[in-house]
């Protein structure tokens, strides 16, 4: 997407591009990884999660790894240590 | 303020003669500009303006939702949600107060919130003083907002209800703020003219209109309004790829807001029969002037007075007022003060460590021009210390002086107007 002048963007940075846009994820140093086979499905870390990034579709917990800063807090709060912060060397 | 030359639609008969402190100017003509949303702290010299306004609420003269805050930093938050919304929002302040909501001036300026305030320009501390100078004003010369330097009661009442027309303008949607000296104008009485409700409603086209937008997710246009049922991101994240963008967007309005501040002063010309200057600047005795004095905000008044009795004796001496701080006018400064010969820029407010905020921007809008006029810094009146008629006619006599000897050596650069030695 080529990127567009001052003259061309609505004033004052009014939704110049969807804020779903804006790929928080390649802030990440360290990735949560889930372990499907510990995993319980008790949706601990959906909750904590402050992003929402921790996806549930009813069957499996999944990570959205667009917008998961890699904070830790759901590798932290699992109760069964499911989930495991691996380091991201340089993005997937 | 310029004489009468135009029948007005609202001649001085029509309007109608109150008794008001620049507090209470203020509180009066928010109360007719249609005002949605008020919230404010209360300080000194501000105070009577907020205490003034809740009474109308109480009293149900308005419709405005009035939010009693924690805090100043709250008071612009609450504005910048308010007018986010479509609301026409006005708060006020000075001093330490505008000093804590210096972090949100730059908010309401960068998404382009055409929010009102009013500063009763206040010292900063410390040592603690509650009395008029700039300091607390040019605190937030850079933060985007268009600012307004009054120099009486009746040009504070005027200014505010322009302040309105002047954000809200589709080129220019910039916060505003209207600046009149704390105490000289705040608490000072003076009888002034006020127009009628319905003429103040007219002359702003009703309430606030907010402008449209054009975003990638909706085909139409759509109006730059927070609104649940159709979504809209406001404060977005904007990094090396499109903050400059945004930023310029901002700087550009402000040539825009030069022009609408004269349109504006104009239209109120027609309206009421006054005017100050251009709306910009305001000169006094200007057109052969050899020496010329420029000042900002009340103490215009004295300046002005003493300097006609020495034209009555023939000295050549003029009187520039700046009353748009932002913009500032660098060309009309240019032009006026192109055949002056010495210029003294006065400072209310010191700038430690280097020369006058105003000296300096005086300074900058003269490098352009072939001959240039000797340009001294004058820094008076700090917390709120009196600009007495005999230290102006003792700042002439210096600057007569000055004008013989024809040149100002440098560590005669910047003066001290009235402090003890």
């Amino acid at each position: 997407m080529s990127l567009k002048s001052w003259r061309e963007i609505p004033i004052g940075g009014v939704g110049f591009k969807l804020s779903t846009e804006v790929k928080t994820g390649e802030w990440r140093a360290m990735k949560p990884v889930i372990d499907q086979n510990k995993c319980t499905k008790c949706l601990i870390c959906w909750l904590f999660c402050p992003e929402p990034a921790i996806m549930w579709d009813g069957v499996r917990v999944e990570v959205n790894y667009d917008y998961c800063k890699g904070c830790g807090i759901c590798a932290q709060e699992c109760p069964v240590k499911a989930i495991s912060m691996v380091p991201e060397f340089g993005g997937e | 303020m310029t004489t009468l030359k135009l029948t007005p639609k609202y001649p001085r008969e029509k309007q109608t003669i109150m008794m008001f402190n620049g507090d209470e100017a203020v509180a009066y003509a928010v109360k007719q500009c249609y005002v949605d949303v008020v919230a404010a702290y209360p300080i000194t010299p501000q105070t009577i303006i907020v205490e003034k306004f809740s009474e109308f609420v109480a009293n149900g003269e308005v419709h405005t939702e009035f939010i009693h805050v924690e805090s100043e930093h709250s008071a612009m938050s609450a504005c910048i949600g308010a007018a986010a919304t479509g609301a026409r929002a006005f708060t006020s302040t000075c001093s330490q107060g505008l000093a804590l909501m210096v972090e949100t001036l730059y908010i309401a300026s960068g998404l382009r919130l055409p929010i009102v305030m009013a500063v009763t320009n206040r010292a900063l501390s410390a040592p603690i003083n509650i009395h008029g100078d700039h300091s607390d004003a040019y605190l937030m010369r850079d933060a985007g907002w268009v600012m307004l330097f009054v120099e009486n009661v009746q040009e504070a009442y005027d200014t505010t209800i322009q302040a309105f027309k002047i954000a809200e303008h589709p080129e220019v949607q910039l916060p505003v703020s209207v600046h009149l000296d704390g105490f000289f104008l705040s608490h000072t009485m003076e009888n002034l003219h006020v127009l009628p409700d319905e003429a103040i409603y007219e002359f702003l086209g009703g309430p606030r209109k907010p402008v449209k937008v054009k975003v990638d997710y909706y085909d139409e246009e759509v109006e730059y309004t927070l609104n649940p049922a159709r979504p809209l991101s406001v404060g977005m994240l904007a990094f090396y790829d499109y903050y400059f963008e945004i930023k310029t967007q901002q700087v550009e309005a402000f040539k825009h807001a030069e022009r609408v501040i004269t349109e504006v002063n104009e239209e109120w010309y027609k309206l009421t029969g006054r005017k100050y200057g251009d709306g910009l600047v305001d000169p006094y005795a200007m057109s052969d002037a050899e020496i010329a004095i420029v000042v900002m905000g009340s103490s215009t008044g004295t300046i002005r007075n003493i300097v006609k009795k020495f034209r009555e004796r023939g000295v050549k001496i003029g009187v520039l007022r700046i009353r748009s701080y932002r913009p500032f006018p660098r060309r009309r400064v240019a032009e006026l003060l192109k055949d002056v010969k010495l210029v003294a820029v006065l400072d209310r407010a010191a700038s430690p460590g280097t020369l006058g905020a105003l000296y300096s921007d005086i300074i900058s809008s003269l490098y352009t021009l072939k001959e240039r006029p000797l340009v001294v810094n004058y820094i008076y009146g700090l917390g709120g210390r009196d600009l007495s008629p005999q230290l102006v006619h003792r700042l002439i006599e210096e600057l007569r002086e000055d004008l013989r000897r024809g040149f100002i050596p440098e560590e005669r650069l910047q003066r001290y107007l009235g402090v003890r030695e």
